[in-house]
């Protein structure tokens, strides 16, 4: 009895470990469904902007020695004019071109966000901290909870709450809504696509910044945070690219299933399956729903 | 709607003068000349029909009217100014508003939101106090619902408020889009064959509402169709086009007895 008590604490390490993992990939595929619903658009460098954003927080901070919530609103800042300069001279450019030439425009920006950033900023691992409390904490005395997770998770969660009311209670949010659904009829009702075009890459600015800090404190501002951008893809595979739910859901699924995958199968296979879990997942589930768990159906009459 | 008087008749009605002057425009797309020439006016407060057959440029004219087409010759002159290339946006903030030949809605959204978006050029709410301050937005949201529900009322579709549009049969989310189109109180409505694919009672309430608006509102409309019936008898004055060009242009009795007509619809003339 006993040892299957601490098994099951254990299993629920793992679990909620996983689940809080899962709201910053949710809070990363949520860049990606707000920039793809208002326009369409695949966008590839939403890594690259989590990256930026991050270097950006962290270069300000050290450049101008202010204290880490002036450097927050000035990220945001950049991320702003960052999006108004991507509808201006890329996106601007090329309305009613076909998907996969928007796709690779934003593979364009991505390796210019790369080089750019780290032109400005410097190519060396820098630490954030800005007091989010670490160390473990346990809950009923029993079950670990690492407090970074448990703080980020917290931080993602109340995003996606944010954003949830924001674009489905306000006016932008319902021009958005409408841009989304029909170009031309938005335009006929006076909704200007480029507003609404800067609007959502500030967005995705703005949720790619957060992402960044909070992976940024876990494992240091460097390179690497662009990849796991990356991780938001069999997110959106499970999600569904167009569902803010979807986001949520898939993030915590893909969140806690490669978690207890590491954990409970990765032994049988020798170990490291991680990291490629996620991804074999979303291969799987796109056999049996290719439109993702909350992505719409589409249905072609013949 | 509100505030205004319910009954008045079609003597009461006054026609101004030009709203809308259309001089010489042409636009082809390649080699396909969609308009030829061809110069029309509207003014304020009256019913216009352009009617022709399939293919005369009917739609292409609406298009270059608000701003989705830029007609490489001529020029178009509203309320006195006359614009280069006006984007669409700016056309709906000037007052004109439109609907589409296939209805072209917001499909996954609720009747009342569609209609909302149609009051997006009269709300003034920034991003910052959407999301930070929501008392000032909140109660301009509900202002604008007030103005939202009337019109619902007035085209009476009330039951279906809240059905996501989708889910609607074709005559009613032709009635909806005529909703969001008025929900911008447009000076000039561009209507897009409103009756077609309507049966005779869709057709006949579509009428009533399309007096209604002209009548109450004093919107001028352009309409747009492509079987001479009904728009013969809601119209003041009509257009004809035949393969790009105009070829006939007055009262619906003047048009009904023009030859060029005539054969454009019987087939005579080609």
């Amino acid at each position: 009895m006993e040892d299957f008590l601490i098994e099951f604490y254990f299993f629920l390490e793992v679990l909620i470990s996983g689940l809080l993992t899962g709201t910053l990939y949710s809070l990363i595929a949520l860049g990606f469904v707000l920039i793809f619903k208002a326009s369409g658009v695949f966008n590839f460098s939403q890594g690259a902007m989590v990256l930026f954003a991050a270097l950006s927080f962290v270069g300000v901070q050290e450049k101008f020695g202010v204290p880490w919530p002036v450097a927050f609103v000035l990220a945001i800042g950049i991320m702003v004019v960052f999006a108004y300069l991507v509808e201006k001279l890329v996106l601007g450019k090329l309305v009613n071109q076909e998907p996969i030439i928007l796709f690779m425009a934003t593979i364009g920006i991505t390796f210019f966000l790369d080089g750019f950033g780290q032109t400005i900023w410097g190519s060396d691992i820098k630490v954030l901290d800005i007091g989010i409390p670490t160390g473990p904490l346990f809950l009923f005395d029993t079950i670990l909870i690492d407090k970074l997770e448990l703080f980020a998770g917290l931080v993602a969660g109340l995003m996606v709450v944010g954003l949830a009311i924001f674009f489905n209670k306000t006016r932008i949010g319902r021009a958005l809504r409408a841009v989304a659904d029909d170009h031309q009829a938005a335009l006929s009702v006076g909704i200007s696509l480029k507003t609404i075009w800067v609007v959502v890459w500030s967005a995705a600015g703005l949720v790619g910044l957060v992402a960044g800090i909070m992976w940024g404190s876990k494992l240091g501002v460097q390179f690497s945070l662009s990849l796991i951008a990356l991780k938001a893809l069999p997110v959106l595979i499970l999600g569904g690219f167009t569902s803010i739910p979807g986001a949520i859901v898939g993030g915590l699924i893909i969140g806690a299933g490669e978690k207890l995958a590491e954990i409970y199968i990765g032994p049988f296979i020798g170990g490291a399956i991680e990291n490629w879990f996620a991804y074999m997942l979303a291969m799987v589930f796109l056999f049996f729903r290719p439109q993702g768990l909350f992505g719409e159906k589409i249905i072609e009459r013949v | 709607m509100s505030g205004m008087d319910t009954l008045m008749t079609d003597d009461t009605r006054t026609i101004g003068d030009t709203l809308l002057d259309v001089k010489g425009i042409s636009l082809s797309f390649g080699a396909v000349k969609a308009i030829v020439d061809v110069s029309f006016d509207i003014r304020k407060g009256e019913v216009r029909a352009i009617i022709g057959p399939n293919g005369a440029g009917k739609t292409s004219m609406l298009n270059c009217i608000n701003g989705f087409y830029h007609p490489q010759k001529g020029t178009i002159t509203y309320k006195g100014i006359t614009r280069s290339k006006m984007k669409p946006y700016e056309a709906a903030s000037q007052g004109i508003g439109r609907t589409f030949q296939n209805v072209a809605l917001f499909k996954g959204m609720s009747t009342l939101d569609n209609i909302m978006t149609g009051r997006n050029l009269k709300m003034k709410t920034g991003i910052l106090s959407a999301m930070f301050w929501r008392g000032p937005a909140e109660k301009e949201e509900l202002e604008h619902r007030r103005y939202v529900e009337d019109i619902v009322d007035f085209l009476e579709i009330e039951a279906i408020r809240k059905t996501p549009v989708g889910r609607l049969p074709y005559g009613l989310q032709k009635r909806v889009e005529l909703g969001r189109a008025l929900a911008a109180e447009p000076e000039l409505l561009l209507l897009d064959e409103p009756m077609a694919g309507m049966n005779l009672e869709e057709k006949e309430d579509m009428c009533r509402f399309i007096l209604d608006v002209n009548d109450e509102f004093g919107t001028t409309i352009c309409l747009i169709e492509h079987d001479m019936g009904v728009v013969m008898d809601i119209s003041d004055r009509v257009m004809v086009l035949d393969y790009g060009g105009k070829i006939a242009d007055g009262t619906p009795d003047e048009v009904r007895a023009d030859q060029n007509v005539i054969d454009a619809y019987l087939g005579g003339g080609h």
